[in-house]
């Protein structure tokens, strides 16, 4: 207990750092709204359900998109791996669109599929699926060969290698890119929201910004960050836990 | 000190195959790499031109070849792409140098160390855009609210891989340096920092294509002139040629910024072994 005291008592010390220059006005009020002012903005958001609503909204278009740019995106990388040809089907194509800044595609999805919940659907898989693959592709290169021939030898058909062999062995890299997805998951929800959206999280950030509605912003704003914060802290959790037989 | 003369490297065995069956497979090796791709237009053409979807959502192919021809001709792509990429760079620069700095301080400084460690491990994992708003507030809309925020956003994956790079070196080599008499500052200078060099330069990897994402998603948020900012424009007037125009400009773009970081790498890196093993992705 006294221990993580120490250890993050530099960020109570930042938060007392901001609420003093705040309520000293050292910088204007508009510019920084006091740490006081935006927690009780955000119990305001809170009681009014609107950040509860807003938020599921974004947590619908990030977990989706992550869902689908995790699965296909597994299963194209083991696949790479695994078999000669679509490894000269699929590899051309993640070199091809490995360099593609992946804000750039935000204008593209909201063109095919308009500002509501499928263009961001669409962004995040798109732009998350490529980490997921190239972990789970590095991964699986790596299985241990004499492991797949003692498989094979007895009698493991090809799919009972693939789930029982190569995607054990290509765990940690496959989590590792999967990590890598989920923060760049939350970067291009929020992007996303805040160009080209009517509801979520960054759509609320975006509309308090420009209604100078500052102590909400700054509460919105602290709220995104801790749920990504929340969500990689999580995900670690669980990368342990599968992990763990590895010793 | 003197040099050591003479060179390591291994030299390739030579293969006994005549001309003509090396072109040949040459030449099927780049066919089957192009296969997917030639489909992948084909596709693209046919869908553009079946009437299934429109214009709008899917400009024929040759529509948006003219059009970066029109802004490769007219000079317009040199100037946003150097707009875009001279703010990436700005606050890739500041970003790579500040977070080698940082992260020196928190292996060297326990108070550093003491005062950064929880700041950047609750900071790292946090979607830093959400911020973008705050900068507009407090910077306005033109280059140094774009150029803070990419620093912000690049900054922790120098930071963090400089930590692990200088926390990684072996320890008897330092030993050994002091030994013969190095001082501290030679030490890190000679031995360390060239010893974690590996490292910081993939913590400068991954940070140069988020500062080329930032860099094009400030303009699209704030306007300015550069090649998200274009895309923004292209895609207000429904000019969708354009905007997709923009999306293999903006790949060219980040192809040779992340083509030129592994040159740059290869050349740093001339003395390491790495440069001899080849790497996957």
């Amino acid at each position: 207990m006294k221990q993580a005291l120490i250890r993050y008592l530099p960020l109570v010390l930042l938060a007392l750092a901001w609420e003093a220059v705040a309520r000293f006005e050292l910088v204007s009020r508009l510019a920084l709204p006091t740490l006081t002012d935006v927690a009780v903005a955000w119990f305001d958001l809170l009681r009014s359900g609107e950040l509860l609503t807003n938020a599921a909204d974004s947590v619908y278009r990030g977990a989706v998109g992550l869902l689908l740019a995790v699965v296909l995106g597994g299963l194209a990388g083991v696949f790479m791996a695994f078999s000669r040809a679509v490894n000269v089907l699929l590899g051309p194509l993640v070199e091809l669109f490995y360099p593609v800044p992946k804000s750039a595609l935000i204008p593209i999805t909201v063109f095919w599929l308009g500002f509501g919940d499928g263009s961001k659907i669409l962004l995040i898989f798109l732009g998350c699926m490529l980490p997921v693959t190239i972990g789970a592709y590095n991964g699986a290169r790596s299985t241990d060969q004499a492991l797949l021939w003692s498989a094979r030898s007895m009698g493991a058909g090809r799919l009972r290698v693939v789930w029982d062999v190569v995607v054990p062995s290509a765990l940690p890299e496959l989590l590792n890119g999967i990590r890598t997805a989920i923060a760049l998951s939350f970067v291009l929800l929020v992007l996303s929201e805040l160009i080209a959206s009517r509801k979520g999280l960054g759509f609320m950030i975006g509309l308090f910004g420009s209604g100078g509605v500052y102590d909400a912003m700054f509460a919105t704003v602290l709220t995104v960050a801790l749920l990504g914060f929340v969500a990689d802290r999580s995900f670690q959790l669980v990368m342990r836990r599968a992990l763990a037989w590895q010793g | 000190m003197a040099r050591v003369a003479g060179s390591t490297a291994l030299t390739a065995p030579v293969q006994a195959s005549s001309l003509a069956t090396r072109v040949i497979h040459y030449a099927s090796r780049v066919a089957a790499r192009s296969f997917t791709i030639v489909v992948l237009l084909l596709v693209w053409e046919a869908l553009a031109h079946s009437g299934v979807v429109s214009r709008f959502m899917l400009p024929p192919l040759p529509s948006v070849i003219v059009r970066i021809i029109e802004q490769l001709g007219s000079g317009e792509f040199f100037v946003e792409a150097g707009r875009t990429l001279s703010r990436a760079l700005a606050g890739f620069a500041v970003a790579g140098l500040a977070g080698t700095v940082l992260g020196m301080l928190m292996v060297r400084n326990a108070a550093a160390r003491w005062f950064f460690e929880p700041v950047i491990s609750v900071g790292f994992p946090m979607p830093k855009v959400a911020f973008l708003p705050i900068f507009i507030l407090w910077f306005g809309v033109y280059d140094l609210s774009k150029i803070t925020m990419i620093i912000v956003d690049a900054v922790f994956p120098v930071i963090t891989a400089t930590i692990v790079g200088l926390q990684g070196v072996e320890r008897e080599i330092v030993w050994s340096a002091r030994n013969m008499g190095a001082t501290e500052r030679q030490v890190l200078w000679q031995v360390m920092l060239p010893a974690a060099l590996p490292q910081i330069l993939t913590g400068l990897q991954v940070a140069l294509p988020i500062a080329i994402i930032i860099a094009i998603a400030t303009e699209m948020l704030m306007g300015g002139v550069g090649l998200g900012g274009a895309m923004l424009e292209a895609s207000r007037s429904a000019d969708s040629a354009s905007v997709f125009a923009g999306l293999v400009e903006t790949t060219a773009v980040g192809y040779a910024a992340i083509k030129a970081m592994a040159l740059v790498r290869r050349r740093l890196l001339s003395w390491h072994q790495e440069t001899q093993r080849s790497t996957g992705f």
